[in-house]
């Protein structure tokens, strides 16, 4: 009898029940719901300095003068740097996803130098004793500016003759990028496809910018250490910072580490290299003391990256059947003033997507990235996939609308069956598997829909005050990012393999390190519950460590729905080599052959033979005194793994959203929303309906609520959270979620990931409902957010209530087929 | 989020309150819950040379009975208006105004004179202040003064309390009859601020509408009285017809701002269909 058994409580011959599918509670949650725990800003450093940043009050304009005398002076200030202390060694920060061969990359200082490109742009840093010391003399630093017309509008900044947001480039287009599935011999030729349809629906889509908007704020802390530095941050990306900022700075890799400690959000906002993270390792260099930035709530909004902001050009074409035959997509997408770690390839990630999971036959897609005088964009929750979901669920409704199909039946009609995976997409993605009918069909009976179908008829007839709507996604994503060898031919700067370590303790107590960085998912958790099952071990005795270059060498941290998929699969496989490992010990001890052994329950045992055996933790403590083991093999049973997938995974769902809209005021309520997604193996069902949750919240809040909102002359009006309104729990409906379980059949976990699914699928479910509400009413469309007031100038005015939102739709769109360049461009 | 350095004074009755706001020196802001004025400040829009802090100050707060009206102490916290059984029973209406300000943790900082004398035209409680005729009693160094509520919201961000004074409580009448109290927010998300919302108090009378009166909120820099709604409800029969024709005059003569969450004709209709809303549930129709 062991220890282990005794606190387990269980019998030894019985196994416990399986830890993968139990609903856990995550067991980090306790310290970061109490803040119990080192977020960065709660450190303290010996001699720690702290920094405040002098940011451009102005949008475009050249630097004349910078006069920080007064600052130099001010009590507690210790120094104060401009751009011109740093231009000869502060490099650009990193753009690790050049999309095309020639795209245009202006470079990024960390601290603007001689121009600024955008509200915000840092033009000097004071260090000082405190942080309010610092703050108090922000307001004594005199810039003068000399301004400089300002870009903000993508389709006037790509007209000829535009005013130039970087006056050195030739223009405000970054790259022009194309995917033609007939070139790539994935599809048949678009424009012929066009040309041969009875019915062509094009749209202009607005996806409008949005903030991020994680809960802790961006906080950085470094450590020079003679000639070594720790940089802390409140990053995603603590491996991928290490190596960007060692090229940045120039300081060896070797001799620096960075720490993201707990990390309370990121959504993609902390999937970056921030000039601040640069400005600290410069300035720590320089002094040799520890500093300490962390930004304000102002700061975030304004000069964190944001999502989305882009403008659509959509069509579609098929017959008179419903029978889809093209699918055509061109994309203004907004840089923002500079290109950040990913910004370009938040589209291009996005263009294998447009096509849903409809059986195209031509697709083309193309993309100009446009620089204009704002924040840079770059990966939010979803990175390209929301906007090519929202794209090609509208769409459906609208090519419904034009043929007088229900909206189901029209997806029915051209979806891939359960019987066509793995199905080749004319994207050319291998979809892996899942069941849109059936998940379809949970759905509505989640919602009750023949229900709501009835009451939606009955309003209508009774020409009652507030309509209702029901409107479908029915969505698929590409998920675990990802197959190194894609992401090369996509130009990508780095692989998508993940890493993971197990070290088997002498107490027979286990840790995991893995590379994936969690900011707020659960990892310590659904890890815990992995290698439970794989080793055989309790959950409890299971510790996971991350986020530590130190601990955690190799890793590529926490993006795009990758870590169970990715980083959980490099778990199980460095378990699966822990047993190997052991095996060869259990077998010497055992006196048996390794083939005869049988292993269950974290135990070995010989065949045929009941009530002998050895634990794999009592292995962990012989192997540990290494008095006894085999000629011939290390004393050692720890492994590490990299798995790197062979395909991404592609989780789907069907989402329902019931819409009330008050057509008197505009004002629109959820009446209910369902879903069913097929995420693969649930790992913890819990942490799954939380992922859900969560990303409805987001997908829901871009279809009525956020906005970031800049104004003529760039400023950020949706500065604070009084103006970009994040939605609240009392905002949002009760959620009625189910899942379809087909498992991924690319890795050994079977999982397909969950972060972004309920952000991907909900935006469109929830505009399509609001649509369907008031269609008959005379509205065409309304642009994102649906505030009220949109809603009801919608519905008072007709069409899209006036905000260019939507174009026009023709049975034969004459000059859609005009040029490819130019597809829907004209609108 | 740091505001910008300033003194302090903590004073624990009216009299200290008073005297440190005299020698406060040029800028003196009063605190009370600070809602609004902490966030000001952090974001550094407001730098005041003295923060006057009136929570210790317990003589501001709480509500008691005074015959023909009640009084509710300026430094009463939302979350204490919205158990306190006087209120309940003679003005449910600013229970119910209340209720629907902000968020929990505002409402338990937060203060009901702090949100009077802040007189933000999106605030919840000038618009009903002004619906139940409401006094405010105000002490300053020339002594104590009180202002009916139709005098007391001057402007933006702007009141009856001069340099030098304080607002120490409020005194809303009793109303005699059968009187029905209806408050009708527009807002985006729950937390927010009012796009525009309806304070209605209608007292009806042999299925007559005897007398109406309407608040409007953020409908201009001030809260606004309906006037012409109120004089077409005035005797008018109890009926919808009647309330939505009287609602239609709402907006007359208004001009309200225009912002991210809606244009000034926005908040014109707004303010007729929330005033039928408002008035309709008042009269218990």
């Amino acid at each position: 009898m062991t220890a282990v058994e005794d606190r387990a409580g269980l019998p030894s011959d019985e196994p416990a029940a399986p830890e993968i599918g139990k609903a856990r509670r995550r067991k980090e949650d306790a310290r970061l719901i109490t803040g119990k725990t080192t977020w960065t800003d709660n450190m303290v450093l010996p001699g720690m300095l702290h920094l405040a940043v002098v940011r451009s009050p102005v949008a475009h304009a050249r630097i004349t003068h910078v006069d920080v005398s007064a600052v130099r002076e001010a009590p507690g200030v210790i120094a104060v740097y401009t751009g011109q202390d740093f231009a000869e060694e502060q490099g650009s920060l990193p753009c690790a996803w050049p999309v095309t061969p020639d795209m245009v990359n202006p470079g990024h200082p960390s601290i603007a130098v001689d121009q600024v490109n955008h509200v915000g742009e840092a033009v000097a840093v004071i260090v000082a004793r405190t942080k309010a010391a610092a703050q108090d003399a922000v307001e004594l630093a005199d810039v003068d500016y000399e301004p400089l017309p300002v870009v903000l509008d993508m389709e006037r900044a790509v007209a000829e003759g535009a005013d130039l947001v970087h006056d050195h480039l030739e223009s405000n287009t970054s790259y022009h990028f194309v995917f033609d599935a007939g070139e790539m011999g994935t599809g048949s030729d678009t424009d012929q496809a066009f040309a041969d349809a009875d019915v062509v629906v094009s749209r202009r889509f607005v996806q409008q910018r949005l903030i991020p908007a994680f809960m802790e704020p961006r906080s950085v802390v470094v450590q020079p250490q003679g000639d070594n530095y720790t940089m802390w941050s409140a990053t995603q990306i603590p491996h991928i910072l290490r190596v960007m900022a060692a090229m940045v700075t120039g300081i060896p890799e070797h001799k620096l580490r960075v720490v993201a400690p707990d990390v309370g959000g990121g959504f993609g906002g902390k999937l970056q290299v921030n000039p601040e993270e640069i400005l600290c390792l410069l300035i720590a260099r320089r002094l040799g003391k520890p500093v300490k930035w962390t930004e304000t709530r102002s700061e975030s909004l304004m000069t964190a990256h944001h999502g989305r902001d882009q403008i659509q050009f959509v069509d579609v074409a098929a017959d008179r059947e419903g029978n889809v035959k093209g699918l055509r997509v061109r994309l203004l997408a907004d840089m923002g003033a500079y290109l950040r770690l990913i910004t370009p390839g938040v589209p291009a990630l996005g263009a294998f997507m447009y096509p849903g999971i409809y059986k195209f036959p031509a697709y083309r897609f193309e993309c100009d990235g446009v620089f204009t005088n704002k924040v840079p964009t770059d990966a939010y929750r979803g990175a390209g996939r929301p906007e090519a979901t929202f794209a090609i669920e509208r769409i459906m409704d609208e090519l419904a609308v034009e043929l007088g199909m229900d909206p189901l039946e029209l997806r029915r009609r051209n979806w891939i069956d359960a019987a066509e995976f793995p199905f080749t997409t004319v994207a050319g993605l291998a979809y892996d598997s899942g069941d849109y009918e059936t998940a379809t069909q949970q759905a509505l009976e989640l919602l009750g829909y023949d229900e709501l179908r009835a009451e939606q008829q009955r309003r209508r007839e009774s020409n009652d005050p507030v309509q209702l709507g029901i409107g479908f996604s029915t969505f698929t994503e590409m998920c675990g990012l990802a197959p190194s060898r894609v992401l090369g031919s996509l130009s990508f700067g780095a692989g998508g393999w993940e890493h993971a370590a197990i070290r088997m303790l002498p107490t027979g107590k286990v840790e995991v390190v893995t590379g994936s960085t969690p900011h707020g998912q659960g990892h310590e958790t659904a890890w815990s519950q992995l290698v439970a099952d794989s080793l055989g071990v309790p959950f409890e005795d299971v510790e996971v460590l991350h986020g530590d270059t130190a601990i955690s060498s190799r890793g590529l941290d926490t993006y795009g729905s990758r870590s169970l998929v990715v980083g959980g699969s490099a778990v199980v496989k460095a378990a699966d080599k822990v047993i190997a490992k052991a095996r060869k010990i259990a077998a010497h001890l055992l006196e048996a052959s390794e083939d005869d052994l049988d292993f269950a329950g974290g135990k070995f045992s010989v065949r045929g033979t009941p009530g002998t055996g050895l634990g794999i933790q009592e292995i962990a403590l012989a192997i540990f005194a290494a008095h006894d083991y085999p000629e011939g093999i290390e004393p050692s049973i720890d492994a590490e793994a990299t798995f790197d997938p062979e395909n991404f995974s592609f989780p789907h769902g069907t989402h329902l959203c019931a819409m009330e809209v008050d057509t008197e005021t505009g004002f629109v309520k959820i009446r209910k929303y369902a879903c069913v997604d097929d995420v693969g193996t649930i790992v913890n069902p819990l942490i799954v309906e939380g992922q859900v949750h969560g990303g409805l919240a987001q997908g829901i809040a871009q279809a009525l609520y956020e906005e970031a909102v800049y104004d003529d002359d760039g400023n950020l009006t949706t500065g604070t959270f009084v103006d970009y309104l994040v939605p609240a729990a009392s905002d949002l409906p009760h959620f009625d979620t189910g899942n379809t379980v087909h498992a991924a059949p690319g890795n050994p976990i079977g999982a397909k990931g969950v972060g972004e699914a309920g952000c991907i699928a909900s935006t469109p479910a929830v505009v399509n409902a609001a649509l369907d509400a008031v269609r008959h009413l005379g509205v065409t469309d309304i642009r994102m957010p649906l505030t009220p007031e949109r809603v009801w100038r919608a519905l008072h005015d007709g069409g899209d209530g006036g905000e260019r939102a939507t174009a026009r739709t023709n049975a034969q769109a004459a000059d859609s087929t005009e040029g490819p360049s130019m597809t829907g461009g004209a609108l | 989020m740091i505001p910008a350095p300033f003194s302090y004074a903590r004073p624990t009755t009216v009299e200290e309150a008073l005297q440190a706001i005299a020698e406060g020196g040029e800028d003196v802001k009063v605190l009370a819950g600070g809602q609004s004025l902490i966030p000001v400040m952090r974001l550094r829009l407001a730098a005041p040379e003295t923060v006057v802090d009136l929570g210790r100050v317990d003589g501001l707060r709480g509500v008691r009975d005074d015959g023909d009206a009640i009084v509710i102490g300026a430094m009463t916290t939302h979350s204490d208006v919205l158990s306190d059984p006087l209120i309940a029973e003679h003005a449910p209406l600013i229970a119910e105004a209340t209720g629907t300000v902000a968020d929990r943790q505002v409402r338990h900082r937060g203060t009901f004179g702090g949100a009077l004398v802040h007189a933000d035209p999106a605030g919840d409680l000038p618009a009903v202040a002004l619906a139940l005729d409401a006094e405010f009693v105000i002490v300053g160094p020339g002594g104590r003064r009180t202002v009916p509520a139709a005098e007391f919201f001057v402007d933006y961000l702007t009141t009856a309390v001069e340099e030098g004074e304080l607002l120490v409580e409020v005194r809303v009448p009793k109303l005699a009859g059968s009187w029905g109290m209806r408050y009708e927010k527009f807002n985006r998300v729950a937390q927010a601020w009012s796009i525009v919302a309806v304070a209605a108090v209608v007292r009806r009378e042999n299925g007559r509408i005897a007398e109406a009166r309407v608040g409007l909120t953020n409908m201009g820099p001030t809260p606004l009285r309906a006037r012409q709604v109120e004089e077409a409800l005035a005797g008018a029969e109890a009926t919808a017809e009647a309330v939505a024709a009287a609602a239609e005059r709402a907006a007359e003569g208004t001009e309200p701002s225009s912002d991210l969450n809606a244009q000034a004709d926005y908040r014109q209709h707004l303010a007729t269909v929330l005033t039928r809303r408002a008035v309709t549930a008042a009269a218990g129709l």
